[in-house]
C-alpha cells in the first residue's frame, strides 16, 4: 500500500471552480421558474406606485428533481438523543408546505426547497418585459419635451462678464504671450525676484495684462429632452365591482405602470374612480373603498379628459389611460361613453379598456366591448379579464396597440 | 493552542497511522490525499467526490444548497470525503487542525479497507472508477457540444434518466436471468407439479405460457429496459441512459452500507488514535471531536452513532458474552475481531442491522418509531414497550435502497397499444402521488408512448397513466 499527499495549492483552488457552469444553468432554471409565475408574484404584493428600488422577497419553489418516492404516511425511525420519548408523544409538526410534502429525517423523502430570492421591483419588471420584445417598441418615437435645467459650463471664451473670469487661465495666457514676445528673461525667476526685492522687480519692464489675455468661462443654457408620462387609471367603483375584480384591476394597473415607467423619465399616476359620477382619488381610496350605485362610464372618461386638459397637456405628456369595469353601463350612457372614449383615444398614446367578468356573468350580460367596437382608433384596445392568469396576456395584447403620436413621428 | 503544520508533518503522522493500520489487519487500496479549501470541498461534494463528472444543473443546485447551509452555519463540512476507487482518493480540508487531519486520515484508511473488502463493492471495478467517470463525462460533453444534439436536447434526457436512476437492480450479486433462462423458467413453471397420484387425479389443464410477452419476468432496470426496447431512441440517447444507469450502480453499494461503513471507520479511527500515543493536546481535542461525530441526533439517525454502537456490541458479544447470551447462542466460535472482519466482508446495512440490532441496543440508542398523523409527528413505538422488533423492521425499510420504492416493468405492450406498464411492489408504504406524476412524465418522455403505473393506496389498486394529454388517474 502506498500513500500520496497532494499539497494544497491556492492557485489551483482559484482556477478550479468546476461547478460554475452547472450553477449558472441552475440559476437560469430558477429564473425561468420565476418568470413563469411572475404575474402572480407581482399581483400578490401591494406594490403599486412604490419605489423601484424596493426589495421584495419572492419565494420560489426550488427546481425539483422528481423521482419515485414514498409519501408521508409511512412510519420512520429516529433516535431520541438525550431525552426520553413516550408512546403517543407528539415530537413535532410535519412540515407541510406547498403540495403537502414533509421533510422527514433522511434524504429519501421529498423535501421542499424554497429559495427566497431578493429581487428589486426593477428586476422583476425586467423579467416581465423580457418577452415583450422591447427593442421593437423602443424604436417608436416618444413625445419628448425640452426642459430648461438652467445653464451649464461649456468651454471658454474671450469675452464675458466679470464673474465668469477664469483667473488661472487668464494668467497662463499672459505668460504664454510674454514668452512668445521674448521680452522677458526666464519665466521662473520673475515671481521670486519680485517677492524678495520689489525694487529689483521695478527695474524690469512692466508687462501688464492685455485684453487679449482675459479668459471667461462660457455658460450655455442646459436644455435636455425629457419624456413624461402619466398613467390614468380609471375604475368603475359601482356596487358590482367586488374585491376580486378590483384586485384584478389593480394587478393590471400595476403592470401597466411598471411598463410605462421603464420608458419615461417621470411617470405619474392619476386615479379616477367613477360610478355615476367621477372623482379623482388617491391610491388607497381607489383600491379600498367600495361604492355602490349604477354606472355611467362616460363620467369617468370626461373626468379623465378634464384632468388631461388641466394638468397633462398631450403635447407635453405621453398619456396612457386604462379603464377597468365590469361592463355594466346604463344603456342610455353608451353613446356618450363612446364619444368620450373617442376623445380620449385622440389625446392618449394608448387607451385600453379591460372588462373584468367572471365567466358565469359573461353570457347574457351587457358588455361595453360591443359598444366600443364602433370606435375608430387604432390605439384603443379592449380585453376581457376573467382571472389572474389573464392579466399578463391581456396587458401584452394592449401594449401591442400602442400608437405613436403621428405629428411627432415625422420629426423623429 | 493551534498547532501549525506542514504537509511533511501529515506525511510523518500518516507513516505512524499506516503501521497501525497494518497491525490491526486492515487491507487497503493505495491511498491518495488531496488537500483542499472549503470551496473545493463543496465542489467535490456536489459531484460525489468525482474528479471528473458530466455537467448537469442538479450538481449546481447541490453546490448552492450545500454552500448556503455552510455559509449560514446550518451545516459544517465533512472533515473528509473519500471515494471508492483504486487508488482511493480522499480530500482533506487544509484549514483543519492537525488533530482533525490525523483523525481523518485514520478514518479514511478504514473506509478504504471497507471499500476493498466488502462484498457489496465487488462489482464497482474500483481500479477503473476515475477513468470511467472521466470517459462518461467526455461522452456527455461531446453530445452537448455536438451541433446536431446540443445542451437543449441532452438536458431533458438526463433529467428523465436521473428520475429513474434508482429504479434498478439493487443487488448486483443477484444475477439477472438471460432471455433464454427466463423462457426455460416460464416453461418449467407451466408444467403441472409432480403428483404421485396422477393416475387417479384428473389431469390438470396445461396452460401454455405466453412466451411472446415482453418482458417475460418483471424487469427492475427501467432505464436499461427503455434503452433496449424503445426503437425510436437515437444512439446518443441510449448512451445517456447507459451512463446514468452505470453511475447509479456505482453509488448503490455506498447507500447500501452507509451505517456499517461509517461505523467501521469510526471504530477503527478510535482504535488507531488510542494506540498512537498522541501528545496530550491533540488527544484531548480528539476526544472532543470524536464525541461530536458519534453524538446521537435527536429526531434523526446518525449513522456514525448507530454504526459504532453496533460494531462495539458485536465485538463485546464475541469477546465477553453475557451468561444469557451464551445460554441462548452458545459459546462464541471466534474472537470479536475475527467476527468483525468476517462481517465487514459479507454484510450490508439491512442484514447487519437485522442480525445485530438487539433489543438492548435499541434501548441504548434511544430508537423509536414515529409517524405523521394529521400534520403532527407522533411517537408510535418505543423499545420500552416491547415493540423493538417493529422498530427494527421500520428502520430496515429506511436504510439504503430500501427507502426507495421498487418499481418494475411489467409489460411493454400493455393494452396492445405500446403502453409501458410499470408495477409498484406495494409494501404498506404509499407512493407520493405528486412525485409519481412528474416521474411518470419523465418515463413518458423516454418511452415516447403512453405509460401506466400500477400501485396501491388505502388497500385499493390504482392505475396512473401518463400520455400525450398528460396525467390521468385511470383506476
Amino acid at each position: 500500500m502506498t500513500t500520496v499527499f497532494r499539497p494544497y495549492s491556492a492557485s489551483d483552488a482559484l482556477r478550479s471552480d468546476r461547478s460554475a457552469g452547472d450553477r449558472l444553468r441552475h440559476r437560469q432554471k430558477i429564473r425561468e421558474a420565476l418568470k413563469e409565475n411572475i404575474a402572480e408574484i407581482v399581483a400578490e404584493e401591494s406594490i403599486l406606485t412604490r419605489g423601484s428600488d424596493r426589495i421584495v422577497k419572492v419565494p420560489i419553489r426550488g427546481i425539483k428533481e422528481y423521482r419515485f418516492v414514498y409519501g408521508d404516511g409511512s412510519p420512520r425511525v429516529a433516535s431520541s438523543g438525550q431525552g426520553e420519548v413516550k408512546k403517543g408523544q407528539v415530537i413535532g409538526q410535519d412540515e407541510q408546505e406547498g403540495e403537502g410534502t414533509g421533510r422527514g429525517p433522511g434524504g429519501d423523502r421529498p423535501g421542499v426547497d424554497y429559495y427566497e430570492t431578493d429581487v428589486t421591483i426593477d428586476e422583476l419588471v425586467d423579467l416581465l418585459f423580457e418577452d415583450l420584445q422591447l427593442p421593437d417598441m423602443e424604436r417608436k418615437h416618444l413625445r419628448e419635451i425640452e426642459v430648461d435645467h438652467g445653464t451649464k459650463r461649456l468651454g471658454y471664451r474671450r469675452s464675458g462678464i466679470r464673474v465668469h473670469l477664469d483667473k488661472k487661465r487668464t494668467l497662463k495666457s499672459k505668460i504664454r504671450r510674454r514668452v512668445a514676445t521674448g521680452s522677458a528673461g526666464p519665466v521662473e525667476e520673475l515671481p521670486s525676484a519680485s517677492l524678495q526685492d520689489p525694487a529689483a522687480g521695478a527695474e524690469k519692464p512692466r508687462f501688464p495684462f492685455h485684453k487679449e489675455d482675459l479668459r471667461y468661462r462660457r455658460r450655455v443654457p442646459d436644455v435636455r429632452p425629457e419624456s413624461n408620462a402619466v398613467v390614468i387609471c380609471i375604475m368603475d367603483t359601482s356596487g358590482s365591482m367586488d374585491v376580486m375584480k378590483k384586485y384584478l384591476a389593480r394587478s393590471f394597473f400595476f403592470l401597466l405602470y411598471q411598463f410605462v415607467r421603464t420608458r419615461y423619465q417621470t411617470t405619474e399616476l392619476v386615479f379616477v374612480a367613477h360610478h355615476t359620477q367621477a372623482r379623482e382619488v388617491d391610491e388607497e381610496e381607489f383600491f379600498s373603498k367600495g361604492e355602490s350605485g349604477g354606472t355611467m362610464i362616460s363620467s369617468g372618461y370626461r373626468k379623465a379628459l378634464e384632468i388631461i386638459q388641466d394638468r397633462y397637456h398631450p403635447s407635453l405628456w405621453n398619456i396612457y389611460a386604462f379603464h377597468c369595469s365590469d361592463g355594466e353601463n346604463f344603456s342610455s350612457d353608451n353613446t356618450e361613453a363612446c364619444n368620450a372614449a373617442q376623445d380620449l383615444c385622440d389625446v392618449c398614446n394608448l387607451f385600453g379598456y379591460g372588462e373584468i367578468k367572471s365567466e358565469a356573468e359573461y353570457f347574457g350580460a351587457t358588455s361595453m366591448r360591443k359598444v366600443f367596437e364602433r370606435l375608430k382608433a387604432d390605439n384603443f384596445h379592449a380585453v376581457v379579464i376573467d382571472d389572474r392568469e389573464d392579466v399578463w396576456p391581456s396587458l401584452k395584447a394592449v401594449l401591442s396597440k400602442e400608437r405613436v403620436d403621428p405629428q411627432k413621428e415625422g420629426t423623429g | 493552542m493551534e498547532r501549525i503544520y506542514e504537509t511533511s508533518d501529515l506525511e510523518a503522522w500518516d507513516e505512524k497511522i499506516r503501521v497501525k493500520v497494518e497491525e490491526f489487519g486492515l487491507t487497503c487500496y493505495d491511498q491518495e490525499f488531496e488537500l483542499c479549501d472549503h470551496t473545493q470541498m463543496l465542489g467535490a461534494m456536489a459531484y460525489h467526490g468525482m474528479p471528473a463528472h458530466y455537467p448537469h444543473w442538479s450538481y449546481g443546485k447541490a453546490f448552492e444548497r450545500q454552500s448556503t447551509l455552510y455559509n449560514h452555519g446550518a451545516a459544517g463540512l465533512p472533515y473528509e470525503m473519500v471515494i471508492n476507487a483504486s487508488p482511493s482518493l480522499a480530500y482533506l480540508m487544509s484549514k483543519n487542525s492537525l488533530c482533525l487531519q490525523i483523525l481523518t486520515i485514520a478514518h479514511v484508511y478504514a473506509h478504504n479497507d471497507f471499500f476493498r473488502n466488502n462484498a457489496t463493492f465487488k462489482f464497482t471495478q474500483a481500479d477503473n472508477v476515475i477513468p470511467a467517470f472521466k470517459a462518461r463525462a467526455d461522452r456527455v460533453r461531446d453530445y452537448m457540444e455536438d451541433p446536431s444534439i446540443g445542451m437543449s436536447k441532452v438536458e431533458p434526457v438526463l433529467d428523465a434518466a436521473h428520475a429513474l436512476s434508482m429504479q434498478c437492480s439493487r443487488n448486483p450479486a443477484i444475477r439477472k436471468l438471460s432471455q433464454d433462462e427466463q423462457k426455460q423458467r416460464a416453461l418449467a413453471a407451466a408444467q403441472p407439479p409432480a403428483d404421485e397420484y396422477s393416475k387417479i387425479h384428473k389431469r390438470p389443464d396445461y396452460i401454455e405460457p405466453d412466451l411472446s410477452k415482453v418482458p417475460l419476468e418483471p424487469d427492475e432496470d427501467i432505464l436499461l429496459f427503455i434503452r433496449d426496447h424503445q426503437p425510436r431512441l437515437s444512439d446518443w440517447e441510449r448512451d445517456l441512459l447507459t451512463i446514468v444507469h452505470q453511475e447509479a450502480q456505482y453509488f448503490i453499494p455506498q447507500m447500501e452500507t452507509k451505517i456499517m461503513n461509517e461505523g467501521w471507520a469510526t471504530f477503527w479511527h478510535r482504535e488507531i488514535m488510542n494506540s498512537l500515543d498522541l501528545p496530550q493536546d491533540i488527544y484531548l481535542e480528539f476526544l472532543v471531536r470524536h464525541n461530536q461525530v458519534v453524538q446521537p441526533i435527536a429526531g434523526d439517525i446518525n449513522p456514525y452513532h448507530v454504526g459504532l454502537k453496533v460494531w462495539d456490541d458485536i465485538k463485546r458479544r464475541y469477546d465477553e458474552p453475557t451468561d444469557d447470551e451464551i445460554a441462548r447462542d452458545g459459546k462464541p466460535v471466534m474472537t470479536g475481531n475475527e467476527a468483525m472482519f468476517a462481517l465487514r466482508e459479507t454484510d450490508r446495512d439491512s442484514s447487519f442491522l437485522r442480525r445485530f440490532l438487539t433489543e438492548d441496543l435499541c434501548g441504548e440508542l434511544g430508537l423509536f418509531e414515529f409517524q405523521s398523523q394529521d400534520g403532527a409527528l407522533v411517537v408510535t413505538e418505543t423499545p420500552d414497550e416491547g415493540e423493538w422488533k417493529t422498530i427494527r423492521e421500520t428502520l430496515l425499510r429506511s436504510v439504503g435502497t430500501a427507502s426507495m420504492p421498487v418499481i418494475k416493468v411489467e409489460d411493454a405492450d400493455y393494452d396492445q397499444n405500446g403502453t409501458l406498464l410499470l408495477a409498484h411492489e406495494h409494501d404498506g408504504r404509499n407512493l407520493h402521488p405528486g412525485y409519481a406524476e412528474h416521474s411518470l412524465a419523465h418515463v413518458h418522455r423516454l418511452w415516447g408512448r403512453p405509460v401506466a403505473l400500477k400501485t396501491e393506496s388505502a388497500g385499493e389498486t390504482q392505475v396512473w397513466c401518463y400520455d400525450d394529454n398528460g396525467f390521468r388517474d385511470a383506476s
